[in-house]
């Protein structure tokens, strides 16, 4: 009993600075400046369908490019002698430990009109091309912030994997590319399944990456809510409307994938 | 195989160092140029050495970092103590509302903590600046010292705290002699974790920093806003050093305490 | 009966260290062989090279007189139970058995009826759908023997298959898989350190130790002729003692002279004298040549285990008469029952 009490400075933290703040987003989308009830601005978060469907796009295709370039990483990774996969490991995630915006801003400096890829080219006679404030970019910069967070939980379900099992496999006829799609694969998605939200959810709402290497363009979610606080638009309502279906939908993608794990888990437990 | 597989990571790891290494070359130029290198100094250091916003940004990153991993740590620690004593139903319940600031999209987090700051800072005349950034802070550094330490309560010996009472211990005695050394482990990793969310953090802090207590990576956000300026170059090759190193001494410690475990 | 496995002056060594130190052995078609030995004596390393997950640094490995070093395990009619089982979690009972038949894409019809076949030799009828998770230990142990053996390997390789098992469990399997591998006149290959489940199932017990084979022989070979002391110590419980062969037929113990029934070892020989403690008689002390007092009588269900301190040495006696504790008594032994071996280490 008395040992309960101890966590109540924390269940009133929770409450005062998780709960209420949450709840107050919701307030806001369903009510105007004056407090009053309204569906307006729930309504007017459709007139940026076009940005929800290209954040969603470009999130989803820069996490699918993470799990394809990380998926081999984590199980090379996860396969070496225990002598070199901390010192591996490290060098992977080390990039990861740098500021974020100095990450992104590396790659403006990369893919400028004048910058080193188009210099280089230009020695051979090829572009100038137009990189930076491209979609493409927004993409490759998702892609180079979030790949430890894809190769992360791969690495951690796949270092588990019994060895045995894929000794089993071989012994029961599989080549190593029959091993790899009977036996890791299906193992590993769990870990597939963490990987993809840890990816998907800070590349759909963020709105760094798409300010600094997307220029004014190629708006994302996260860019529409900044400016409804932030930006010249003030008008928290909004934003706090199109915060509401961000969630809505990040909920909504995290349902899928945890019917996918949980019905895995159901086909091992039944 | 192993060739395909070196080939591999060399190319994955060149992916991932060839921006960092441009950054720090640049650092050295003489000229603003991002192309072409014309000569070398130590110009931008002193520059950055002498930029008062740099500096007063960075001394606020410091302090927030310091008191909010301090104050999210006794009371994360506080929190997993009773959680972990709590029924399923109630346990589950805490649980869940604690992985919201980790789920959820951090300009959500940031978004919804500024409306409630603006609401409060209207009714009790309150600015934004220091207390909103570490309360924002704390809010998101806790889950993961209760995240780090509750799984140490699940791998201990349920008959620890019981056999330290069998021996003459009072419950009091019994927790700090007995539970609390066999959650260190996860107190001090929750407590770094959360020192260097803080100290990296920007998403939140933009939301709830108002105008006059900048952090070090807001600062560095408007700079990459501004013209270019060669600063942030030697900037970030300070801070990659300084990753390097901590990493580097990180993984010499856990090595010898593998070591001396295996011994 | 044709050899089916032959090994050739195999040699491994794992960082530096040697692991097999250049072993010959020839496994004939049809039989239960088994390999027993103390952990890290080489037998599981032996299983592994001969299941294609190891390569020998030296030496030869052929199947059906052809080499097949380089041949991966996938490609080799030779299927293994592992140690733990390494069942595939993410699979139930049938499909961990229709594993090896789904990997040759045989016709879903064969793969049912291989299955089914299958369940019925390990009874494990009415399993198909259960998670291999919610299966107790001797379950899971027959998922692993059915998911080998489902794809019909002319021998079968098992690692210490029974060892996390309880001791009934153990002697039941042990009964069951000496019938199956009796019903499908099928190689079995079985990795073991417990020397009884050895003699037990074995038509051929290879005896190993430090990376070396000290014996090759049947159970009852092996237990009433071991080579040296060392198979002696590890095959049964045994008074191991140092002797002198003076010549054919008469070896000095303790001090006393006793007739044999080995020869050829020369003349004044030292050599290690064996003789179990099942062979021993108590006999009136005044009778014996060799007395001593009695320092312990244990009671062991079938017999009394005693310990007869004698000539500075601790002799291990069982007898179903117990001899009062304290008590002087001699000790006797007929000359067949006596086994003389070489020194290890000083090989001929």
């Amino acid at each position: 009993m008395k040992k309960k009490l101890i966590a109540s400075p924390y269940l009133v933290w929770m409450v005062v600075f998780i709960v209420v703040p949450i709840i107050m987003v919701g307030y806001f989308a369903f009510t105007d400046p004056e407090g009053r009830f309204t569906l307006d601005y729930i309504a007017e978060v459709g007139q940026y369908t076009n940005i929800f469907v290209r954040s969603i796009w470009l999130a989803a295709i820069a996490t699918v490019i993470c799990l394809i370039i990380g998926y081999p990483c984590a199980f090379i990774l996860s396969k070496m002698s225990k002598r070199h996969q901390g010192t591996m490991l490290m060098i992977v995630m080390l990039p990861m430990w740098m500021n974020f915006l100095l990450r992104t801003y590396a790659w403006m400096t990369l893919l400028g009109n004048n910058g080193i890829i188009n210099t280089l080219l230009g020695y051979i006679g090829l572009g100038p091309y137009k990189m930076l404030n491209t979609q493409g970019a927004v993409v490759l910069g998702m892609v180079y912030n979030y790949l430890p967070y894809m190769i992360l939980p791969l690495f951690s379900v796949m270092v588990k994997i019994d060895n045995m099992l894929l000794e089993a496999a071989q012994d029961l006829g599989c080549n190593s590319k029959k091993v790899l799609f009977k036996v890791v694969f299906p193992l590993s998605l769990p870990g597939v399944m963490s990987g993809i939200t840890m990816v998907f959810v800070p590349a759909i709402s963020t709105f760094i990456i798409s300010r600094m290497l997307g220029g004014g363009s190629n708006l994302l979610i996260g860019d529409l809510i900044e400016m409804q606080f932030l930006g010249n638009s003030y008008n928290p309502n909004l934003g706090a409307g199109i915060s509401l279906v961000l969630m809505v939908i990040i909920l909504f993608i995290m349902t899928i994938m945890n019917q996918f794990d949980s019905s895995d888990e159901d086909r091992v437990l039944v | 195989m192993k060739k395909i597989s070196k080939i591999y990571m060399s190319l994955l790891i060149l992916f991932l160092y060839v921006p960092i290494f441009v950054l720090i070359v640049y650092s050295f130029n003489t000229t603003k140029s991002r192309t072409v290198f014309e000569g070398f100094t130590f110009d931008w250091y002193l520059k950055l050495f002498q930029n008062e916003l740099i500096l007063t940004s960075l001394r606020n990153t410091l302090i927030i970092s310091v008191v909010a991993s301090v104050c999210a740590t006794a009371l994360g620690t506080a929190a997993a103590i009773g959680i972990n004593s709590m029924r399923k139903v109630p346990k589950a319940l805490v649980m869940n509302v604690t992985n919201i600031p980790i789920i959820n999209p951090e300009i959500v987090t940031g978004v919804s903590l500024m409306l409630l700051f603006v609401f409060f800072a209207a009714r009790m005349n309150f600015n934004f600046g220091f207390t909103t950034l570490i309360i924002a802070h704390i809010t998101f550094d806790v889950p993961y010292v209760i995240l780090n330490i509750m799984p140490k309560f699940r791998q201990m010996n349920p008959n620890l705290y019981e056999a330290a009472q069998d021996l003459g211990c009072n419950s009091f005695k019994a927790f700090t002699k007995v539970v609390l050394p066999e959650i260190m482990p996860g107190i001090v990793s929750g407590f770094l974790m959360s020192f260097t969310f803080s100290l990296d953090d920007f998403v939140v802090s933009y939301f709830t920093s108002g105008a006059t207590s900048q952090t070090l990576p807001i600062t560095i956000y408007s700079m990459t806003r501004r013209k270019v300026s060669p600063e942030i170059n030697a900037l970030s090759t300070i801070i990659f050093l300084i990753v390097v190193v901590v990493l580097i001494v990180k993984n010499i410690i856990e090595n010898k305490r593998i070591k001396e475990e295996a011994k | 009966m044709q050899n089916i496995i032959s090994l050739k002056d195999v040699s491994v060594n794992f960082d530096g260290e040697p692991i097999l130190n250049g072993i010959n052995l020839d496994i004939k078609d049809k039989e239960f062989v088994t390999f027993l030995g103390p952990s890290g004596c080489g037998k599981t390393t032996t299983l592994r090279i001969i299941g294609g997950f190891l390569t020998p640094d030296s030496g030869t490995v052929s199947f059906e007189g052809k080499v097949i070093n380089n041949i991966p395990p996938h490609k080799r009619n030779v299927n293994t139970v592992f140690q733990r089982y390494a069942l595939f979690p993410h699979l139930n009972v049938y499909e961990n058995i229709a594993f090896g038949l789904r990997v040759k894409k045989e016709p879903e019809a064969e793969i049912h009826k291989k299955v089914e076949e299958m369940l019925e030799l390990v009874n494990l009828r009415g399993f198909e759908k259960r998670s291999v998770n919610r299966l107790s230990g001797g379950q899971q142990q027959r998922v692993a023997i059915a998911r080998a053996l489902v794809n019909k390997p002319k021998v079968l390789l098992l690692d210490e298959p029974l060892g996390a098992l309880d001791l009934k469990l153990r002697k039941e399997m042990q009964t069951e898989l000496k019938r199956i591998q009796q019903q499908l006149e099928i190689t079995f290959i079985y990795v073991t350190h417990d020397q009884e489940e050895a003699l037990t199932m074995s038509d051929t017990v290879v005896v190993m130790n430090k990376g070396d084979i000290q014996q090759i022989g049947t159970p009852v070979d092996i237990y009433n002729e071991p080579i040296n002391a060392f198979v002696a110590d590890f095959i049964g419980e045994s008074n191991i003692l140092d002797g002198i062969m003076h010549r054919d037929y008469l070896v000095e113990i303790c001090g006393r002279e006793f007739e044999c029934v080995d020869k050829d070892f020369g003349t004044d020989t030292p050599v290690d004298v064996v003789i179990r403690p099942e062979d021993i008689k108590l006999i009136d002390a005044n009778e014996a040549k060799i007395s001593g007092v009695v320092e312990s009588v244990t009671f062991k269900g079938v017999h009394y285990e005693m310990v007869i301190e004698a000539y500075d040495f601790s002799w291990l006696v069982h007898s179903t008469k117990a001899a009062e504790l304290g008590s002087v008594v001699g000790i006797s032994f007929d000359p067949y029952d006596i086994h003389i071996m070489r020194k290890m280490g000083k090989k001929s």
